[in-house]
């Protein structure tokens, strides 16, 4: 663990309208895990695609073990010594591991030759995994562990993670951590991109935070809260939510025993999910990306139709009514996925006010659009979230992420609904954004309306959820009170480490 | 190095703008290919464009011309324009048509020859409900089983010509025709027939439905529930399904409007300029009138100058022919291209194009 393996120097990049690096240097010394903090849109993607080979720096140099390097593409990258585990998988449904693994190998070795490299590399590191399953019937950790293995059968001297916690649950968290351990002291360097701050903290021997394009600190994380990361990460202190003392009301949504078969071939089937949600109160739903998230949203903004008594409002049956009828009722919803799904990308910020509030806000009259009074509303949502948009009549793909989702979800919450359901609603939204996005749901709940947060991110959801439940496989657990639930029963409910057991790692 | 660069949002001076472009671009290219087959092109371009309109020689002939040719282009392409808006790819207009026109001249030769005023109205729901009809077959395969509607309605295209050859030579065949094919001249039967309103404009009662139908479109696209659901349902499917609109009844009212009007147009058609079912009754206009829905930005108004404009290149070229001798072909190839260019040029709307000499970066 001595000298430098990979130097930047002074690396910029510019994007038209943006520069997503300017004069980024720092050094990455063999065997260290070093990770790379930022919000979104700080650059991390920009620095370690130029690493990788998938894009070119504008200026600025690298050098790797002193030698110059500048990989023209990612096979270059890889022949140096440089890997990387994607936050998205490339791997086929329908082949085995082997198979896929072989596809991303330049001289791919006979089969029986490479199943048994990829035995013993998965023991060596702890990852055990059969090279023959079928991908498709991997889970999402165990994917991950192929992306991973297919890193490593290559003899990586850096090894690039692109957050790679987002879609493991605690317990699978920790087995990831155990083999990047054993990595790092075998002389491998990890540059692990996050912005989590404690998992950098616990895993990370430096960091390099990186905001809006620029480096601002290089620190060592163990002795820096994580408060401090944050703060140096956002660029200002944070308000923390405040939350209200709650007391729950009566019951408003019921769901009993909601089944649906899963739409297409890649979702998920919902499996006798049952709940009850009070007034005034908040219910974190968590779990991995692919659990039946987007579906359970789906069948309760009215997307997808269920038996009429699956889902009761106030003791009305409403599951066989669509999202116009459940809107009028009070069951209002924010999907996860911000252009295409929550607002119509080319649309204007008046169209989409328009597109859920057309009935609570009264903008149609004798079946016209009342177009003044939907700007209206669009400007008041504008005003009171605190959306930076040039006006109403911007196109909603010319807003920035965090600014379109304060729209969609105060677009929601100032139709005064009865019962919200949003998903992920501070994904891919920076911190600024986040606090307040989680503030008005808070608000929201004070002032007696019942939500449900779906949320990949389990700090968020500590921070305003009153109960917690998870789901996995689509089904919704029991749920419990926030206050009482350590990180480890959160992990067990969220699925454990879906049988994937660590094989005893021998250091 | 030229570059295209998206721009943050469509830009709205050049959605106006890239029609005006085209027509140009048309100009000068359709003028290159006419001096590549010997015609003087700027003679060729003023025949297309100016004789049929202000030559004292043709004007008087061609100028009523324009909106008998412009009027079903308008009615089909407004029906057509809905569709597109909402992303369903109605290609069949041209059967629609067809079959509009079968069923609604059969309703009026079937009175023949009582008289009453009752009958034209009774023959233009005729029209409508034919069209409407064949247009259900592509809608209702789509709803249930997920066919693709631009291939079963393309398809439905020939099979309404099939329709058309065998009941010109069948059952509507003309009894009083010596055995020539062909239905009775409904020109020749008041009750049924489409007149001339005004003499010498052209003006009939296809037109003045076209007027209407585009006024109807234009409050519904700016300022009605279904026309921003239909807006919603093009520009992102998902978002209009979170909103509440329900796909399978958007498919099949867009289907079914389409048809409908494209089916009036069919009956108008028959029933006044053309006067009667024949082999070779259909004329193209229903798949013309894709290139003037696109051609008009799919908006009403712009269907409505398009309309005209796709007319006046239909009168001028046929005036070309005679006059200049060019070819029929020629004349086709020059309409194509317009649509072409529109397509080419409507880039600009959402790219921005970047000139740049930049140096590639230094690594």
């Amino acid at each position: 663990m001595t000298g430098t393996l990979l130097s930047l120097s002074g690396l910029t990049k510019a994007y038209p309208g943006v520069v997503a690096n300017d004069d980024i240097s720092f050094d990455i010394r063999e065997g260290e895990v070093h990770a790379l903090l930022g919000e979104n849109g700080a650059g991390k993607s920009t620095l370690v695609k130029m690493i990788y080979g998938l894009v070119k720096p504008d200026s600025g140099t690298m050098t790797l073990r002193g030698a110059p390097y500048a990989p023209a593409e990612p096979r270059a990258a890889r022949a140096s010594g440089v890997a990387m585990v994607f936050q998205h998988f490339s791997l086929f449904d329908a082949l085995s591991v082997a198979e896929n693994i072989a596809l991303g190998m330049e001289d791919p070795p006979k089969p029986r030759d490479l199943a048994r490299q990829i035995r013993e590399v998965s023991e060596t590191y702890g990852l055990p995994l059969d090279p023959y399953r079928t991908v498709g019937t991997l889970s999402a950790g165990e994917r991950q562990r192929v992306e991973i293995i297919r890193c490593l059968l290559q003899n990586p001297k850096l090894l690039i993670m692109d957050e790679p916690t987002s879609v493991l649950t605690p317990q699978e968290v920790e087995i990831l951590f155990t083999t990047l351990r054993k990595l790092a002291a075998e002389g491998t360097a990890i540059l692990y991109i996050s912005h989590k701050l404690e998992e950098i903290r616990t895993l990370c021997d430096h960091a390099t935070i990186l905001r809006l394009g620029q480096k601002v600190a290089t620190c060592t994380p163990a002795e820096t809260t994580a408060r401090e990361l944050a703060e140096m990460m956002v660029g200002a202190s944070l308000k923390a939510p405040e939350a209200h003392g709650r007391t729950p009301g009566d019951v408003v949504l019921e769901i009993r025993d909601l089944s649906l078969p899963a739409p297409g071939d890649f979702g998920t089937a919902l499996r006798r999910i049952s709940m009850a949600l009070r007034a005034g109160e908040i219910l974190g739903i968590g779990g991995v990306a692919g659990n039946g998230q987007d579906e359970l949203l789906a069948a309760l903004s009215g997307e997808r139709r269920s038996a009429p008594d699956a889902i009761l409002f106030k003791g009305q049956p409403l599951g066989h009514l669509g999202p116009g009828a459940r809107r009028r009722l009070g069951l209002l919803a924010a999907p996860e996925e911000r252009l295409g799904h929550a607002a119509a990308p080319d649309m204007s910020l008046t169209e989409n006010a328009a597109l859920t509030a057309m009935g609570r806000k009264g903008l149609v009259r004798n079946g016209l659009v009342g177009w003044g009074r939907a700007e209206d509303f669009a400007r008041e949502v504008i005003a009171a979230f605190d959306v930076r948009t040039p006006g109403a009549d911007t196109a909603a793909r010319a807003l920035s992420g965090g600014n379109l989702q304060k729209f969609v979800i105060g677009r929601e919450v100032m139709q005064a609904p009865e019962v919200l359901v949003v998903n992920q609603p501070t994904w891919g939204v920076d911190a600024a954004a986040a606090a307040a996005i989680r503030q008005a749901l808070i608000d929201l709940a004070a002032k007696g309306c019942a939500v449900i947060a779906i949320s990949q991110d389990l700090d968020e959801l500590m921070e305003i959820a009153d109960r917690f439940a998870a789901l996995n496989e689509g089904r919704l657990t029991a749920s419990k009170p926030m206050a009482g639930l350590t990180l480890d029963q959160i992990g067990m409910m969220m699925g454990g480490a879906h049988d994937m057991e660590a094989a005893h790692v021998e250091t | 190095m030229i570059a295209l660069e998206k721009r943050p949002q469509p830009s709205q001076a050049w959605t106006w703008a890239t029609p005006v472009l085209a027509v140009l671009l048309t100009m000068l290219v359709g003028g290159l290919m006419f001096a590549a087959l010997g015609t003087p092109p700027v003679e060729a371009i003023r025949t297309i464009f100016w004789d049929p309109l202000f030559n004292p020689q043709f004007a008087s002939y061609s100028r009523p011309q324009l909106l008998v040719k412009a009027g079903p282009l308008i009615l089909i392409a407004i029906g057509l324009s809905l569709g597109f808006r909402a992303g369903i790819w109605n290609i069949g207009a041209e059967g629609q048509y067809i079959m509009g026109a079968v069923c609604g001249a059969a309703v009026g030769l079937a009175f023949y020859p009582a008289e009453s005023v009752l009958i034209f109205p009774l023959m233009v729901v005729a029209g409508a409900l034919g069209g409407w009809a064949w247009a259900m077959i592509p809608g209702l395969l789509k709803v249930k089983f997920g066919t693709n509607e631009i291939l079963v309605s393309l398809m439905l295209v020939y099979v309404a010509e099939s329709v058309l050859a065998s009941v010109s030579s069948g059952l509507l065949k003309n009894p009083d025709g010596m055995g020539f094919p062909g239905s009775r001249n409904l020109k020749q039967y008041p009750s049924g027939a489409n007149p001339e309103l005004i003499a010498g404009t052209g003006m009939h009662w296809g037109v003045v439905a076209a007027f209407i139908v585009v006024i109807l479109a234009y409050v519904l696209l700016t300022r009605h529930v279904l026309g921003f659901h239909i807006k919603l349902s093009g520009a992102a499917p998902r978002a209009a399904r979170f909103a509440g609109v329900n796909p399978a009844r958007m498919i099949l009212f867009c289907l079914g409007t389409a048809g409908a009007l494209a089916g009036m147009a069919g009956l108008f058609e028959v029933s006044g300029p053309a006067g009667q079912i024949t082999i070779d009754f259909n004329s193209g206009y229903g798949f013309t009138a894709i290139i003037v829905a696109f051609l008009g930005r799919l908006h009403p108004v712009g269907i409505l100058l398009a309309g005209l404009l796709m007319a006046l290149t239909y009168i001028g070229g046929e005036l070309a022919q005679l006059m200049l001798g060019l070819p029929g072909a020629a004349i086709q190839l020059f309409q194509g291209m317009l649509l072409f260019f529109l397509l080419a040029t409507d880039v600009l709307t959402n790219y921005r194009v970047r000139l740049s000499n930049k140096a590639k970066g230094t690594v």
